[in-house]
């Protein structure tokens, strides 16, 4: 199952760079009290997911022997963008990265169903879930901030 | 002659579980009036906690002199605290009201006409919104209007701009409140009533020194424990307050969780349900959403657990529980501790879920009373003062939003409806930033009550926003208006206000206003009219002119709503007693609790909201909340307990708590001009525990600096009772002085030191959780300028009682009028037993 280990890698490299890309926003964002606070939470998250995922990958195996599609490949967040706007496209990009790690434990939740491996499915499982909690916070707060961002910012 | 300084709570009338609470009147003249001096006693309720007294205003030679409880009232049956009798009427007649519109001319706020002053911020408004559209315009209020302004704004602010930026200074002492009942029965709504005190067998306060900020509700519980039958008190609160020392008198428990902590409690308390099998699983499962989810959740939080994290004792948690769970009718009650600490709305909405297991709500005796920090926060929440849509209407329903288009005669898509209402910490941000440019600020003074001081006063008296305040006085926030226009006040107009406990009552006009001083609901009008606001018709939007106009306009469209005033009219409030809302055709003489039913408003098409994650603050969706087929359940909804924000660090070693003393009322507007009341506690200080006193060199009334990471204060210490750790400064002293001196802000603003972080669901600022250090600057020469009554009495010295009140009058009566709807008089209270509904 090779190819399922490459996606148990992905998995881990997509969290670790929302995770660092939720970071990125908080700090870059700091002005906005809740943006600021909440984007650390989120980050927290992920990285837990990847505490959780970490013996799994050591059941596994590294396997660096396929050659992962570069389009699974997500660059993250290193420098955001300034002001209402900016803290918008953040937003928007931290959504794309985020969907990007929601699709993956789906598809990982699929394979650990066919290989009925139990830890695995309950690790994507869980970690999904709140890839959705994320995605929705997400989504929430892009809503409160466009009609200002996009109308009244100078 | 009683003074009430120093005996807070009066005369007592201690009565058996069961039955009514007997009437005592109270009444305060000013100096020099005698009762048969009095010409006129005018009807209304006391504006200065939440609690919502009746009471009748004294008035002589066109002046407010005095109040006097009303005994048929079935808030207070005739009394009245020291707030209420000594603060109501004083500032009314203070020689700095302001009388005339004040504009800002060169840098500084010069004396105008209303129609220079009004000229200018229509001016202002029109231009705005020409060159950058509605969500150029915010708004500020208050707790403190009456529902008529609150509506009035509403329309004006939603259906003429069309801004979702408006917000009441509620969001800092009630929004958790009414955030909390949302995401659980669906819709705000106090479900329990005062009249539950005559009946529990106990009563846990959550965060809530009721001795303090409500003394006639507190008094109502001790006529209760010092009588026959008393049910056990149950004390939440990291101080030794009165009510912990009343837990401890009656049996119960006093819980001092850390600071920050009280989710990790409220989670604790909730497993041992599930533990011990206290749960009512047969009317779980009929009434509730949520059971197994939330059981998970609590889950880890064992006694021991919960010990570790919040300094309590694990037997102490386990006693506390089994009160809960072994109590036949518990009455539970909520206020800052929770609303304004760390995961502000998870851990009141487990307050919500006790109950809920339990089956305790609906029935007297077995309620919640998420309490409100002022008189009329919760009109601004009914009315949608709050940035709400009127009526508890959810503004992610488009048929909410289309009812209200229909009653006001707009397009619906003038309605902002497309996100949340913006709260108003985020509306201070956006006046920050710039992008509101127009911020309205009516009856409060967020310049010394909001967080984190220097930021807001940098916002206030910035060029990027134009601000226009209304109020009495030239209040720290007024001083940095451009536009500064004088509001009559209490007694000098008339309107209708709720209280806690949903009960309605009408506050007549008493008296004229000084000078050129204007209702705030003439000064909305005048705007409107100026702005020439007008329906799809061309007809003016706001279609009233007086305050009785504006509350039949709001009766109409309280239809079918939860909060339901259809049944109620000025004529029917000036009865006896103020009238508990939903008062329809099924209700007419109003209700004393909700959900006697166990149905609650969590319909998908009926509910206020679909909720939020309580830990993000993440909208559930329509669809998502339709999937659960809620349908009357009520939800339980739990959170794990987070670190917060602000841990202490090395730097900055304890932590820093704000809160109140029973003497004064928020930024000391009212209290602040009563000679008794400011006497009681006329200068800032701040509260140590003897262990953190005594390693800092410390002795009582010792000036001392207190720092965080974002300002400073300097105040004297009183070594006190607050727990190992953590320090407590009152939140009431701007610089603004009754003497006429102004302080140096940074002395004693105990908002200097706050942090500027809110709940992600109620959007709730924290006060309690920041991190400070403590450094004694030099010796006192006498001890702290705080009371030694209440909870900040000192821990060993041997200090003076607080007294020097003027003289009061107090009368038990011998017979107890007939109160509607008081369970201990309508009907001998039926022995129900959850589980047979």
């Amino acid at each position: 199952m090779p190819h399922l280990t490459t996606y148990i890698g992905l998995a881990d490299h997509s969290e670790k760079t929302l995770a660092d890309s939720f970071q990125a926003v908080a700090r870059g964002h700091d002005g906005e009290a809740d943006v600021y606070h909440t984007c650390q939470m989120l980050a927290e998250w992920s990285n837990q997911h990847r505490r959780d995922l970490a013996p799994i990958i050591e059941r596994y195996g590294e396997d660096d022997s396929v050659e992962e599609p570069e389009r699974l490949h997500a660059s993250g967040l290193v420098e955001v963008r300034s002001g209402p706007v900016g803290l918008l496209r953040d937003l928007q990009d931290l959504h794309v990265l985020a969907s990007l790690v929601q699709t993956t434990w789906t598809v990982i939740a699929q394979g650990a169903q066919g290989l009925r491996d139990r830890e695995l499915l309950e690790v994507a499982t869980s970690s999904n879930a709140e890839t959705s909690r994320q995605l929705t916070w997400l989504n929430t707060r892009m809503k409160e901030a466009a009609p200002q961002a996009l109308i009244v910012t100078p | 002659m009683s003074d009430r300084i120093a005996d807070v709570y009066g005369e007592p009338t201690p009565h058996a579980r069961g039955t009514v609470w007997p009437a005592r009147v109270d009444l305060h003249l000013q100096p020099g009036v005698a009762e048969p001096d009095v010409e006129r006693w005018v009807q209304s309720a006391c504006l200065l906690c939440s609690n919502g007294c009746g009471c009748d205003i004294a008035v002589k030679d066109g002046r407010m002199v005095g109040v006097r409880g009303r005994a048929g009232d079935v808030v207070n049956h005739g009394r009245l605290g020291p707030k209420g009798l000594y603060g109501s009427t004083a500032w009314a007649s203070s020689e700095d009201r302001l009388t005339r519109p004040l504009v800002r001319e060169h840098g500084r706020l010069v004396e105008t006409d209303w129609e220079t002053a009004l000229g200018q911020v229509v001016a202002r408004s029109k231009q705005l919104l020409a060159e950058k559209g509605p969500l150029s315009h915010g708004f500020y209020t208050s707790g403190q209007l009456f529902l008529e302004e609150y509506y009035t704004l509403a329309v004006i602010g939603k259906a003429g701009i069309g801004t979702p930026h408006m917000d009441g200074n509620t969001r800092l002492c009630t929004a958790t409140s009414a955030a909390a009942f949302k995401e659980s029965f669906g819709a705000d709504g106090q479900p329990g009533s005062y009249t539950d005190i005559e009946h529990c067998d106990a009563v846990f306060l959550f965060g809530h020194n009721m001795a303090e900020t409500q003394t006639v509700l507190w008094a109502r519980i001790l006529d209760r424990t010092r009588g026959d039958d008393p049910p056990r008190v149950v004390c939440v609160d990291p101080r030794r307050t009165a009510v912990a020392d009343e837990a401890e008198r009656t049996g119960g428990v006093h819980l001092a969780p850390r600071v920050g902590t009280n989710l990790a409690l409220m989670n604790g308390l909730t497993r041992e349900l599930f533990e011990h099998r206290w749960v009512d699983e047969k009317w779980v499962d009929a009434h509730t959403l949520g059971m197994d989810e939330l059981r998970g959740i609590v889950e880890s939080y064992t006694p021991d657990h919960v010990a570790d994290i919040c300094g309590v004792d694990a037997d102490d948690v386990r006693r506390a529980a089994r009160i809960f769970g072994e109590s036949s009718s518990v009455l539970s009650t909520v206020l800052q501790g929770f609303y304004q600490s760390h995961q502000a709305t998870a851990a009141s909405v487990a307050v919500h879920n006790l109950h809920l297991l339990r089956g305790m709500i609906g029935r007297p005796g077995a309620g919640v009373l998420q309490m409100n920090g002022q008189p009329t926060a919760q009109n601004n929440r009914e009315c949608g003062a709050d940035g709400d849509l009127p009526g508890f209407r959810n503004w992610d329903n488009a048929e909410h939003v289309q009812q209200l288009a229909e009653a006001w005669n707009v397009e619906a898509m003038t309605i902002p409806h497309w996100a949340p209402p913006t709260h108003a910490m985020q509306i201070f941000r956006y006046a920050e930033t710039g992008s509101i440019s127009l911020l309205w600020i009516s009856a409060t003074n967020p310049a010394v009550s909001m967080p984190e001081s220097s930021r807001i006063r940098k916002i206030l008296s910035g060029d990027q926003c134009f601000t226009v305040v209304q109020d009495l006085f030239l209040t720290e926030t007024a001083e940095l208006a451009d536009v500064v226009l004088p509001a009559a006040g209490w007694g000098e107009k008339t309107g209708t206000f709720t209280n806690v406990n949903r009960t309605v009552h009408l506050s007549e006009k008493a008296v004229d206003a000084p000078g050129e001083a204007r209702s705030d609901l003439d000064i909305f009008l005048a705007y409107a009219d100026a702005m020439q606001f007008t329906d799809q018709d061309g007809a003016p939007l706001v279609k009233w002119r007086s305050p009785q106009e504006a509350f039949d306009a709001w009766r109409a469209v309280t239809a079918g709503r939860p909060v339901d005033y259809t049944g109620l009219s000025y004529d029917q409030l000036r009865g006896a007693s103020g009238i508990p809302w939903p008062v329809n055709a099924e209700h007419p003489d109003g209700s004393d609790r909700l959900y006697a039913d166990a149905v609650f408003p969590t319909d998908t098409d009926y509910c206020e909201t679909y909720g939020h994650d309580l830990l993000t603050g993440a909208a559930v969706t329509e669809t998502e909340h339709r999937a659960m087929a809620a349908g009357g359940r009520a939800f339980l909804k739990g959170a794990p307990y987070r670190p917060a924000h602000e841990e202490p660090s090395s730097d900055y070693p304890l932590l820093y708590s704000t809160g109140r003393t029973v003497y004064q009322f928020h930024t000391r507007t009212k209290t602040g001009r009563s000679r008794s009341l400011n006497a009681a506690a006329p200068d800032a200080w701040v509260e140590l525990s003897v262990a953190d006193a005594d390693r800092l060199g410390i002795t009582e009334g010792d000036w001392v600096r207190v720092e965080s990471p974002r300002g400073t204060i300097e105040v004297r210490a009183r070594v006190g009772r607050v727990m190992e750790g953590a320090v407590f400064a009152p939140f009431h002293y701007g610089h603004w002085e009754p003497t006429g001196d102004t302080l140096d802000t940074g002395r004693r603003l105990a908002n200097e030191l706050t942090m500027t972080v809110w709940d992600p669901v109620s959007k709730q600022p924290y006060f309690k959780t920041a991190a400070c250090r403590v450094v004694k600057t030099r010796d006192g020469d006498g001890p702290a300028p705080a009371p030694t009554s209440t909870a900040s009495a000192p821990a060993r010295a041997h200090l003076p009682r607080t007294a020097g009140g003027a003289a009061t009058r107090s009368e038990v009566l011998t017979e107890t009028p007939a109160y509607p709807l008081d369970p201990s008089q309508v009907t001998p209270v039926a022995a129900v037993t959850p589980g047979d509904a």
